[in-house]
């Protein structure tokens, strides 16, 4: 057998056994088969790397010209990106073993995480469009559960609809997209959608298949179901929603790009994207300056450097987008998990200001944190400078305005993150659960250490696996232009950071006009709450309204009415009883039948 | 001689019941030898052979059964709903026999409908599946004395339908020699005037919007079985002859009014996904979802008109994926509208209300209840892995079927395209009625539920196995349509 294949089939059967077999009565066998799944999964996809194994497939449907397979690609793209799934995935259900112990439904919830690795694994090694459609939609429903764990929560179980929903809108467009590349390039397998030109329609279908991209990595408009999906365990928001899902959008985009060919990518679709990823990690970083929740700071942080992730492919380089993606996994994965350390410590505080002087009462988590946090704010050296590096020269060469966008949403960058160091992990103990906190137990730290290792590490290790080599452009020193940019916006954002935030009690911005429009988001969750009352509400309302009057009351009740009245008039003048009735009618109807007799 | 027997059990069946004989047992045992002869008929349609008694000279009507890949898909479905339908709901004491009967009746009316191949007793037997409908919505029904109301109101309309029908088919049948199936051909006169008949009585009984409005009353006041029987079986009746007749008898007229019914099917889609959002009632919302998603099997049938060719022997590949993509999403869209219905009664007798802002976090109670309502809710969404996006792909790729970036998009990709919004209105009215029914805070009401005892989740649990199987699977069901 494939042992790509297998990927598939390991998580599939723990999160089907998990579900049917074992159950609450067995969590615990759960959580170590989901695990140990995870385990192998990486094993074979560590194993594929220095493999030249092919793909193989299998046909779904087939009739007429519609034939869909289930078939695996095996390529730089998928490998990498298997690693770093099954690799992030091993380290999150460890750290689950710990995070979730004492749940009620840990059962359900490692059901559920097995449910997304075969999901995930499926969106990576899809040979073909509606095979990757197919998964896309599945990592939905698996997001879609585990942000809904605690469903009892109303806040847990509107912000898993609020997901599901809001990638829905993104798929609609997803879909059409995937119709006219079908039409355009006469097929749905990447392999053979090549273009030697540019046709007509080309640049709507490319915007159209950004648009399922801009559900599942959260770009602007749609970005607003990621924050609240911080709903979800910790654990899943790092493995989820910060390190794989999210970021399936970038990885669909690179693999339609690399599939299509460059060359062929309308320019003016190009920019489009650009701009909407450029303008999501601006706005998303404004927003993450004054969010108090630590879960929050991060889901911010991640839109904006998913944002940075889609401008890169927008400037139609992926390369560099997949390289960000790569590293950005690992250290926003490890954000997350010590933002879950944190949480599990100050007994599920998330509120920054009530922390304070963490760094010392939890060493590990603490020094992680500290490693994820330069990793994310660029300091050379770090994986994320040098991906970010590869980003900020794309822009630097193409379009002039956007670089400098981007290197803005560094300086803050910088600043929303040393904010939440300041004042999480420095300072005084800002309430009760913060100054008895104490180091998370052995199995939730071990992964924050292989994690803040690979964080630092995994641009080298890239460099060192050839078959990795295609997303790991550049990684070295030059002084040049861009370089001392990014190391000025990292220098700004710090000291704005240390002016404004060191020692702090409170927010000493929290009544500055401008700011408090960041901490409410623009206000967009509020518009979209408006436009949504008048759609879903009003109109359906008034829809509604004219269907049961007029076409109900007309149209039906006009047909009853018609019967009734024409059964009356029958009962009351035909068989009215009275003998000269039925003379008139019997007189009546012989004339009628000796006409037609007659003259037709 | 095997066809003839699918619907002579369940006549027999009903006549036992009617004679006094232990109703259930002899409903659940007729529909269980139906389940495995129509299945195996379905797999070997050689096996099932074919039936040929000529009953009038001219024109010719003959009593002749028949079952090709179309007919076989249908038969499945009819089989399948039907032992789950007798396994679902809670017949009151003492209205056995009418319960049961019904049943059987409306079971063997399906059957008879699928499988004859003879224009008169196609239509005979879906008019002979009617009455038993009628009368249990109309007798044993939900909702107080509205009941008879809605009873009435779906008798008339849906005669209204069938005359309009009638009248379509006997304009084209006079200009026939022979009405069996396969010697439709498109007849010379009038074929505007018979497609639009067609589509107006075929539409009606399929709900086509504005002919929709007798469907959500008459399911919500439906006894579980009888939804589960019309929504999911009988409906297909009109898609399923306006695919075999329509498209036969009358292509060029078809062809004519395409455009009145890609618009007509997009009311179906967004206008019905409106009005289904604004439900209160979770039976409601069902009958009023099922009414939008005949949108999207309208919309395959469009894309078969507009593809154009042979409908009694296919050859061209677009006419193939449209007419395959119809019947498959006929069947998912049978199969998970029959479980919701099944479900959602289920709801009502163990918290006493359907009415969604009375109930909430079910799930914590009936976790089995919540899991499979979660399986058909994301069946009727489209998830992938389930029946219904295996139909709902497959419709959306028929109509782009031949569309070639060089040429405009024509009215069919306009449609499927706007049609295609109609999967975030579903998600929108399904998550919302799960959120409200299942999660959240536990109403009292639900805190205190039961879960499915094993009996009732039986039918369930086949419907949903169904689900499964197709939507893993697509091919299991297109194989039979090769």
């Amino acid at each position: 057998m494939n042992s790509a294949l297998l990927l598939l089939i390991i998580p599939l059967l723990s999160a089907i056994l998990i579900h049917f077999l074992l159950q609450q009565k067995m969590a615990s066998i759960a959580a170590i088969l989901g695990t140990i799944g995870t385990l192998v999964t990486l094993g074979i996809s560590l194993s594929l790397l220095s493999s030249d194994a092919v793909g193989c497939s299998f046909n779904w449907a087939q009739i007429g010209d519609f034939n869909v397979n289930i078939g695996i690609q095996l390529d730089q793209l998928s490998k990498g990106m298997m690693v770093v799934v099954t690799g992030i995935g091993l380290l999150v259900h460890v750290f689950s073993l710990g995070y979730m112990k004492d749940d009620e439904s840990k059962a359900r919830y490692f059901g559920n995480l097995s449910l997304f690795m075969f999901s995930m694994t499926g969106i990576v090694l899809a040979d073909n469009f509606v095979m990757m459609f197919i998964f896309w939609e599945l990592v939905g429903l698996s997001s879609y559960l585990l942000i809904g764990h605690w469903y009892q929560k109303d806040s847990a179980a509107d912000a898993a609809k609020k997901a599901f929903l809001s990638n829905r809108v993104g798929d609609f467009g997803f879909l059409i997209g995937i119709l006219m590349i079908w039409g355009i390039t006469g097929s749905i397998v990447f392999d053979q959608m090549a273009l030697s030109a540019a046709t007509p329609f080309l640049g709507a279908a490319v915007l159209l298949v950004f648009c399922g991209a801009i559900g599942k990595s959260a770009q602007l408009p749609l970005h607003v179901w990621l924050p609240d999906a911080m709903e979800g365990p910790t654990p899943v928001s790092a493995l989820i929603h910060a390190a794989t899902m999210v970021a399936a959008g970038v990885y669909m985009m690179a693999r339609f790009f690399f599939s299509i060919g460059f060359d062929v990518i309308p320019d003016c679709s190009a920019v489009t994207i650009a701009w909407i990823g450029g303008i999501t990690s601006l706005a998303a970083a404004l927003m993450a300056t004054q969010q108090d929740d630590i879960k929050k700071i991060l889901a911010y942080s991640t839109l904006s450097q998913l944002g940075y992730m889609v401008m890169a492919v927008g400037l139609v380089d992926p390369n560099a987008g997949m390289f960000h993606l790569y590293t950005h996994a690992w250290f926003k994965a490890l954000l997350f998990l010590g933002s879950g350390a944190v949480i599990y410590a100050c007994h599920h505080e998330q509120n920054i200001w009530k922390m304070g002087g963490l760094f010392k009462k939890m060493p590990i988590t603490g020094i992680t944190f500290v490693i994820g946090t330069l990793c994310l704010t660029a300091v050379p050296f770090t994986s994320g400078f040098f991906s970010k590096e590869g980003i900020l020269h794309a822009a630097h060469e193409s379009n002039p305005a956007l670089f400098y966008i981007a290197v803005a949403v560094a300086a803050l960058t910088t600043f929303y993150m040393f904010r939440l160091l300041f004042i999480a992990f420095f300072g005084k103990a800002k309430d009760e659960h913060a100054a008895h906190a104490k180091e998370v137990p052995l199995v939730m730290a071990v992964p924050l250490l292989i994690l803040g290792l690979m964080s630092l590490a995994s641009p080298w290790i890239g460099k060192a696996i050839p078959a990795l080599n295609d997303f790991h452009p550049h990684i070295g020193l030059e002084m040049n232009s861009v370089t001392i940019a990014s190391i000025a916006a990292f220098v700004v954002g710090l000291a704005a950071a240390v002016v404004f935030y060191k020692g702090k009690e409170s927010d000493p911005l929290a009544n500055n006009k401008v700011m408090q429009l960041f901490r409410n988001k623009f206000y967009v969750d509020e518009a979209y709450a408006i436009l949504i009352k008048i759609f879903q509400d009003l109109v359906a309302a008034i829809v509604h309204f004219i269907d049961e009057f007029f076409i109900n009351g007309l149209l039906v009740g006009g047909l009853t009415r018609i019967a009734q009245g024409t059964g009356n008039l029958f009962r009351n003048h035909c068989q009215s009883g009275r003998l000269q009735g039925y003379a008139t009618l019997l007189g009546l109807g012989a004339i009628v039948i000796i006409y037609i007799v007659t003259f037709l | 001689m095997l066809l003839l027997a699918l619907i002579l059990i369940p006549i027999l069946a009903a006549l036992a019941v009617f004679a006094k004989l232990p109703a259930r047992t002899i409903t659940l045992g007729a529909a269980g030898i139906n389940l495995i002869l129509g299945l195996y008929a379905a797999l070997c349609p050689t096996c099932a052979g074919t039936m040929d008694v000529l009953v009038l000279e001219n024109p010719a009507i003959s009593f002749s059964l028949g079952l090709d890949g179309m007919s076989a898909v249908m038969l499945s479905l009819t089989v399948i709903v039907t032992l789950a339908a007798a396994l679902s709901g809670s017949c009151p004491d003492g209205r056995e026999r009418l319960w049961y009967a019904s049943i059987n009746l409306i079971a063997a009316g399906a059957i008879g409908a699928f499988v004859s191949t003879n224009l008169f007793f196609f239509y005979a037997f879906h008019e002979l599946a009617l009455i038993p409908t009628f009368l249990m919505i109309g007798i044993l029904g939900r909702g107080g004395h509205e009941r008879v109301n809605i009873a009435w109101k779906t008798t008339i309309y849906l005669a209204f339908g069938s005359i309009i029908l009638l009248g379509g088919l006997i304009l084209a049948g006079i200009q026939l020699e022979d009405l069996s199936f396969s010697s439709l051909q498109p007849v010379a006169e009038h074929q505007n005037a018979i497609a639009l008949l067609l589509i107006i009585g075929f539409g009606t009984l399929v709900s086509l919007f504005p002919f929709h409005s007798w469907a959500a009353p008459a399911y919500a006041s439906a006894p579980a079985p009888v939804a589960m029987l019309h929504a999911g079986v009988l409906k297909k009746f009109g898609l399923y002859g306006l695919l075999r007749i329509g498209l036969a008898v009358a292509p060029d007229g078809m062809k004519h009014w395409l455009n009145l019914l890609l618009v007509l099917l997009l009311f179906n889609i967004l206008w019905m996904g409106l009005v289904t959002i604004n439900q209160k009632r979770l039976d409601n919302m069902l009958g009023a979802s099922s009414v939008m998603h005949m949108g999207y099997i309208f919309l395959a049938i469009g894309a078969a008109i507009a593809a154009g060719g042979n409908i009694v022997d296919p050859t061209t590949q677009s006419l193939t994926l449209a007419a395959s993509a119809a019947v498959l999403l006929m069947f998912a869209h049978g199969i998970s509208i029959a479980l919701s219905f099944s479900l959602a009664d289920r709801i009502e007798a163990k918290t006493g209300t359907l009415e969604m802002n009375k109930l909430g976090g079910l799930a914590k109670a009936a976790p089995k209840l919540a899991f499979l309502f979660g399986l058909v809710a994301m069946a009727s969404i489209g998830l992938p892995g389930l029946a219904n996006f295996a139909g709902e792909i497959m419709v959306f790729f028929s109509g782009f079927e031949g569309w070639s970036p060089e040429q405009a998009l024509g009215p069919v990709q306009i449609t499927t395209i706007i049609a295609i919004w109609g999967v975030v209105i579903s998600a929108v009215y399904m998550l919302r009625a799960f959120r409200n029914t299942f999660h959240g805070p536990a109403a009292d009401r639900c805190a205190s539920a039961s879960d499915l005892t094993f009996a009732e989740k039986a039918p369930a649990i086949l419907l949903s196995l169904v689900l499964l199987a197709v939507g893993l699977c697509p091919n299991l069901l297109l194989n039979l349509l090769k």
